[in-house]
């Protein structure tokens, strides 16, 4: 079980929370001007990283306040958590692999 | 044509009829409760109205002026009297207050707090049926509770007058800590039963003599 830092509420378990998926997928700008492979593309393909994702997760039994995460897929380490709309934090200074980047 | 027309009954024999969400397991409560160690029961039908207005905002101040403040942070616990607001996020609150002050027997409590909000932006809205409200009471009721619920609940992090959301045998509530050995707990009027249920049996132990 994974224990998560509510922004709000400080550190919970994961059971209280719900995954919301990907973050940073920004919506198209002319979502009408898009062909059907752009806009499926849009709406179901995500990344599937190995490393550190950025996602999102919102504290339904609690605060009902959605937040993001960046967690290690692998080791499941949560590395950030920061608001809703903020830029991805850097974490390559942590990250030993930053150099190949 | 069918009739439509509400029953002309007086409201003393309306409030008579209402069934509170876990009234079937009155008995077993009292049946279950070890006085003096830790008991159970449920306090029916109080007030509760559910608050979302930004802090800062005007509307924010109106409406902490009638309830005696709106809490800062998780967990906090504001009011005057007996009336409180508990903290359900950043914009939205929980106002508790005794059963008489629902406008059905005459209070002006959810009337006053409309009033404060006016136009501004938020809401304002009457839950007094959505949650039931159990009393857990006693020196054990924190070994009962620590059976289904993965906060801290020690006094050195959980103090009381501190209100969280949670789950308590994986049911969401919201749980009030009200004195050292105090709690009231707020599940949904539809778990009431369950929750009831399973509290009773994380009691049962303590009826029968420690084991050494």
């Amino acid at each position: 079980m994974l224990l998560i830092s509510c922004p709000n509420c400080g550190p919970r378990d994961e059971t209280e929370f719900h995954y919301g998926g990907q973050a940073h997928v920004a919506y198209p700008e002319n979502p009408n001007q898009l062909n059907d492979r752009e806009w499926a593309e849009y709406l179901f393909y995500r990344d599937n990283t190995k490393g550190t994702f950025a996602e999102r997760w919102v504290h339904s039994t609690g605060c009902r306040q959605w937040f993001n995460i960046l967690r290690d897929t692998v080791s499941y380490d949560i590395k950030a958590v920061y608001p809703m709309g903020a830029l991805r934090p850097d974490t390559t200074p942590a990250a030993p692999e930053g150099a190949a980047k | 044509m069918a009739e439509t027309a509400a029953p002309k009954t007086s409201r003393v024999t309306n409030l008579s009829l209402r069934t509170s969400p876990a009234a079937l397991l009155k008995e077993a409560f009292e049946a279950g409760s070890l006085r003096g160690t830790v008991e159970l029961s449920e306090i029916t039908f109080l007030t509760m109205v559910g608050i979302r207005v930004g802090r800062d905002t005007e509307a924010g101040q109106r409406i902490a002026s009638v309830t005696g403040g709106l809490p800062a942070t998780c967990g906090a616990v504001s009011g005057t009297g007996d009336t409180s607001v508990l903290w359900l996020g950043p914009e939205e609150f929980l106002v508790v207050a005794p059963m008489e002050a629902h406008e059905s027997l005459g209070g002006d409590l959810i009337q006053a707090l409309r009033e404060a909000l006016a136009d501004g932006e938020g809401q304002v809205v009457d839950l007094s049926a959505n949650r039931t409200t159990f009393e857990l009471a006693g020196p054990r009721s924190r070994a009962v509770l620590e059976k289904g619920c993965s906060l801290d609940l020690h006094p050195r992090e959980f103090k009381a007058g501190t209100a969280l959301s949670t789950e308590i045998g994986n049911i969401p509530v919201v749980l009030w800590k009200t004195g050292d050995e105090s709690y009231r707990i707020f599940p949904r009027a539809s778990f009431a039963e369950f929750l009831g249920r399973w509290l009773l049996d994380a009691m049962r132990e303590y009826a029968s003599p420690e084991v050494p």
